[in-house]
C-alpha cells in the first residue's frame, strides 16, 4: 500500500502545534519568573545570563513535555500500526493521523515514543539523584567531620564502588536473573532508609528542646517515610498508591548505587573545608552536638556546590539510564525510553536514519539543558 | 614517597581482593549459574540434568573454596568421568588432570566457557586491540582539549572564551551512544566518507583511516569537553597570579607570557584530570566497541557478562580495576612530582 506524506513544512508546523500545552505553560512560567525576578533569589538571578535562560527553558520544556505527554503525543507509544513499518517522517496513517517523525521497525510512532520517553527519564533521573544525594550527604557529613576511622572505612567503600567500571556494575546488578534474588530489595531497603534517618536527625537536632514542634515533625516524617518505604521496597503499600515494578526498582537501586559515592566524595571534601571556619568553632564552643553542627551549620553553607552538583548529576543519571537502555538492561524491551530507542535504531542505521535522530537529540538536549543550568548556577554562586 | 607508594599498592591489592570477591559472589548467584549451565548444555535441559552438571563441575563446592581456587591458594580438583578416571575440567584449556594450584597468583586466569579457550588467550589480544584504540583516542583528545582550554582561559570572559565554553558543555552532554549515532548518520550514511563499522580493524585488513576514525572520534568527543573545562579553569587561575602581572609589566608580549610563564603551571591540574579520565574511557570503550563491532576489551566484557562466563568476567574486572587504581596512583604521584608545593605523606 502506498503511503501518503505531508510536506516538511507541515511536519514542522505539526510538531510545534502538538507541543501547545508545553508552550503555554512555558510562557506562563517564564512571564511569572521574569516579572518577579528580584524576589526569586538564586532562581531569579539565572535570568541575567543567556546561558541561564537557555538552561531553564530547555529543562522546563522537557519537564512540561513529561507532564503533558498524554496530550502532546498523538498515538499510544506501544501500539503498532502495521502499514506504518519504517515509514518516513510525515507519513499519514489510513485513518488520517500523521506519524510526524515516521514509524520505527515495529511500526510505532517515533514522535509519541520520544514524548513518552521523557516521562520515564524525568521520573527516574531526578528521583534517583535525590536518593543518591541523601545517601551521599548522610555518609559524607560524618566522614568529613569526624575523620579518623569512620572516614577511612567509608572512603574505602566509596573508592571500591568508584573503581568498578559503571558498565560492569550494571551488568552485575541489573541482569534479569537478579530480580529472583533478594539483592535488589536488600539494597533498596538500605538506600531508602537514608532519607528517613536524615530527616529524623535533622529535626531532632534542631528541636530537641522544643517538644511541641519536634513530635509532630518526627511523626510526619516517620509516617510519610515508612509509607513510601513500604510501598517502594516491599511493593506493599496499604493504600495502593505507591508501587514500583521490580525491574524499575532494580534500575533505580543500581543508579543510586553507582552515583552516591560521587556525592559522598564531594560532601566529604566540602565538610573538611568548611569545618575549619569560625562559625563552626563558635558552635563547638557553645557546646552544640556534632550532628547539629553538621546538619545546621555546615550543610547550609555547602548548598551552593551541592545544587550545582545535583544539576550535573541529574544529567549524568540521564546518561546512565540511556546506557542501561542501550545495553538492553533492566528496562522492558518495548519501553519507549530514549536509550532503548537509540539501541533499536542504531542497529539499522544503514537502512534508515530517521528513527535514530529524535531520541538522540532529545537526550542530548535535556542533558545539555541541565549542564547549562549548572554552569549558570555555578557562575551566580561564585559572584556572591 | 616510597612508603606512600608501598602503602597505596597495599590498598590497591586489598581493593582488588574485595572487588573480585564481590564479582565472584555476583556471578555465582543461582540465576547466573543456571544461565551458565543452560548455555553449556542446551535450552531444554531438565532441572536434574542442570543440577548434576553443576555438581560435577564443582560449582556446588563451598563458595570460599572455589574463590580460593580461582585465586590460587586452594588446589583445583579435576573432574571424574563415568569410569572414575580423572579428566580435566575443561577439555579445551589444557588443564592437567591432577589436583594443582592454578589461579591468579600462579598467573593462570582460568578458562572461558563462552569462547572455549583460556581466558589469557582471549583477554590479552582484546586488551591489545583496546590499547590501540585508547592510544589514538588520547592522541586526538589531549592536544585538542588542552588547546581549547588554553585558548578559552587565556582571556576570561572574551567572546572566544564564551563560545568555546558552550562548545565544551555541549560535548560533555553527548555520551558516546549519542555522538556515535550522530557521527555515523553524518559521515557514514549521509556523506559516505567513513565506515560505520570497525569490525574489519581487527581482521586481516587492519586499522585504516576509513574504519577507525568514527570510533576514535566518538570516544574522544565526550572527554574533550571535560578536560577542556578543567584546563580553562586552571588557566584562568594562573592568569590572575602575581608573576603573570610582573611578566606583563616588564614588557613581555601577551603570547610570550602565555607560552613561557602561564602554560607550564596551567598544565599541572589537567594532568590529573587526564589520568582520571581512564576509568571513564573504560565505560566509553564498552559502548563504542559494541556500537562499531570492534573486537576489543569492551566487546569481550559484554560477551562475558551476557553469557555469565565466570573466569573471563573475573579476568575483565581484575584488569579494569587494575587500570583504574593504577591511573589514580600515577596521577597522585605525578601531581606531587609536577607541583613541588605538594608533599605526599
Amino acid at each position: 500500500m502506498q503511503l501518503e506524506y505531508v510536506g516538511a513544512f507541515q511536519i514542522v508546523l505539526g510538531v510545534l502545534f502538538r507541543f501547545w500545552p508545553v508552550w503555554l505553560s512555558l510562557a506562563v512560567v517564564l512571564t511569572l519568573s521574569i516579572t518577579y525576578k528580584k524576589r526569586l533569589g538564586l532562581y531569579g538571578q539565572l535570568f541575567d545570563t543567556g546561558v541561564g535562560v537557555a538552561g531553564v527553558v530547555i529543562c522546563l520544556f522537557w519537564l512540561f513535555t513529561a507532564i503533558f505527554s498524554g496530550t502532546v503525543a498523538p498515538f499510544d507509544p506501544l501500539v503498532q500500526n502495521v502499514v506504518m513499518k519504517d515509514a518516513l517522517p510525515g507519513a499519514m496513517t489510513p485513518d488520517g493521523g500523521v506519524y510526524l517523525f515516521g514509524g520505527d521497525r515495529l511500526a510505532r510512532d517515533i514522535f509519541s515514543r520520544m514524548v513518552f520517553g521523557s516521562q520515564i527519564v524525568l521520573i527516574i533521573a531526578p528521583a534517583a539523584t535525590a536518593f543518591a544525594l541523601m545517601v551521599g550527604i548522610t555518609l559524607g557529613l560524618p566522614a568529613g567531620y569526624f575523620g579518623g576511622r569512620i572516614d577511612s572505612v567509608l572512603s574505602f567503600l566509596a573508592n571500591l564502588v568508584l573503581a568498578f567500571p559503571v558498565i560492569l556494575l550494571f551488568y552485575l546488578l541489573v541482569t534479569p536473573g537478579i530480580m529472583d534474588t533478594p539483592i535488589p530489595y536488600a539494597l533498596a531497603g538500605v538506600f531508602f532508609l537514608f532519607p528517613i534517618v536524615f530527616f529524623c536527625v535533622l529535626f531532632y537536632t534542631r528541636f530537641r528542646n522544643r517538644t511541641d514542634r519536634l513530635y509532630p515533625q518526627l511523626a510526619i516524617t516517620l509516617v510519610l517515610g515508612l509509607w513510601i518505604y513500604v510501598g517502594l521496597v516491599f511493593d506493599a503499600d496499604p493504600l495502593g498508591i505507591i508501587s514500583i515494578r521490580p525491574n524499575e526498582l532494580n534500575i533505580f537501586v543500581a543508579v543510586v548505587f553507582a552515583s552516591s559515592p560521587g556525592v559522598f566524595r564531594i560532601v566529604r571534601g566540602l565538610v573538611m573545608d568548611i569545618k575549619t571556619r569560625d562559625y563552626v568553632a563558635a558552635a563547638q564552643t557553645r557546646g552544640e552536638t556534632p550532628w547539629y553542627i553538621m546538619l545546621w551549620e555546615i550543610l547550609p553553607n555547602a548548598r551552593g556546590p551541592l545544587i550545582v552538583d545535583a544539576c550535573l548529576r541529574i544529567g549524568y543519571t540521564t546518561i546512565l539510564l540511556g546506557t542501561l537502555g542501550y545495553f538492553g538492561l533492566g528496562l522492558a524491551p518495548e519501553s519507549p525510553d530514549w536509550g532503548t530507542a537509540i539501541k533499536d535504531s542504531s542497529r539499522l542505521l544503514r537502512a534508515f536514519i530517521h528513527p535514530a535522530l529524535p531520541p538522540v537529540i532529545a537526550l542530548m538536549s535535556f542533558v545539555l539543558g541541565l549542564n547549562l543550568l549548572a554552569d549558570a548556577l555555578r557562575e551566580q554562586s561564585l559572584k556572591d | 614517597m616510597l612508603a606512600f607508594i608501598v602503602r597505596r599498592l597495599g590498598t590497591m591489592a586489598l581493593t582488588m581482593l574485595c572487588l573480585t570477591l564481590v564479582v565472584f559472589f555476583m556471578v555465582n548467584l543461582e540465576p547466573n549459574l543456571r544461565k551458565l549451565s543452560i548455555s553449556q548444555l542446551d535450552m531444554r535441559s531438565s532441572d536434574a540434568h542442570i543440577e548434576s552438571w553443576l555438581q560435577r563441575n564443582g560449582y556446588r563446592d563451598n563458595f570460599f573454596v572455589r574463590y580460593g581456587r580461582w585465586l590460587g591458594v586452594v588446589e583445583k580438583q579435576p573432574n571424574f568421568n563415568a569410569e572414575g578416571q580423572p579428566v580435566p575440567r575443561f577439555s579445551y584449556c589444557n588443564e592437567p588432570a591432577e589436583p594443582h594450584y592454578g589461579g591468579i597468583l600462579q598467573g593462570d586466569f582460568g578458562c572461558s566457557t563462552k569462547f572455549k579457550t583460556t581466558v589469557a588467550a582471549k583477554l590479552f589480544p582484546a586488551l591489545r586491540a583496546t590499547g590501540i584504540l585508547m592510544f589514538w583516542v588520547m592522541v586526538v583528545m589531549v592536544p585538542i582539549s588542552l588547546l581549547i582550554g588554553i585558548l578559552a582561559g587565556m582571556r576570561e570572559g572574551s567572546r572566544t572564551d564564551r563560545s568555546l565554553s558552550v562548545a565544551s558543555i555541549t560535548t560533555t552532554a553527548t555520551p558516546e551512544y549519542v555522538s556515535g549515532v550522530i557521527f555515523t548518520v553524518i559521515f557514514a550514511s549521509w556523506l559516505g566518507w567513513l565506515n560505520g563499522s570497525a569490525a574489519s580493524a581487527t581482521g586481516p585488513g587492519g586499522i585504516t583511516f576509513y574504519n577507525f576514525t568514527l570510533p576514535v572520534m566518538t570516544m574522544a568527543i565526550y572527554g574533550i569537553g571535560y578536560i577542556a573545562r578543567m584546563t580553562r579553569a586552571s588557566m584562568v587561575e594562573v592568569m590572575t597570579q602575581q608573576y603573570i602581572r610582573t611578566a606583563r609589566l616588564k614588557g613581555l608580549s601577551f603570547s610570550a607570557v602565555v607560552v613561557k610563564h602561564a602554560l607550564r603551571n596551567a598544565l599541572i591540574a589537567p594532568f590529573t584530570v587526564i589520568m582520571l579520565q581512564f576509568p571513564w574511557l573504560l565505560t566509553g570503550v564498552v559502548i563504542v566497541e559494541v556500537m562499531f563491532r570492534y573486537q576489543g576489551f569492551g566487546y569481550t566484557l559484554v560477551e562475558a557478562a551476557g553469557n555469565n562466563d565466570i573466569d573471563l568476567l573475573l579476568g575483565c574486572s581484575l584488569v579494569s580495576v587494575a587500570v583504574v587504581l593504577s591511573t589514580q596512583l600515577i596521577s597522585d604521584v605525578g601531581y606531587a612530582y609536577l607541583n613541588p608545593r605538594i608533599r605526599v605523606q
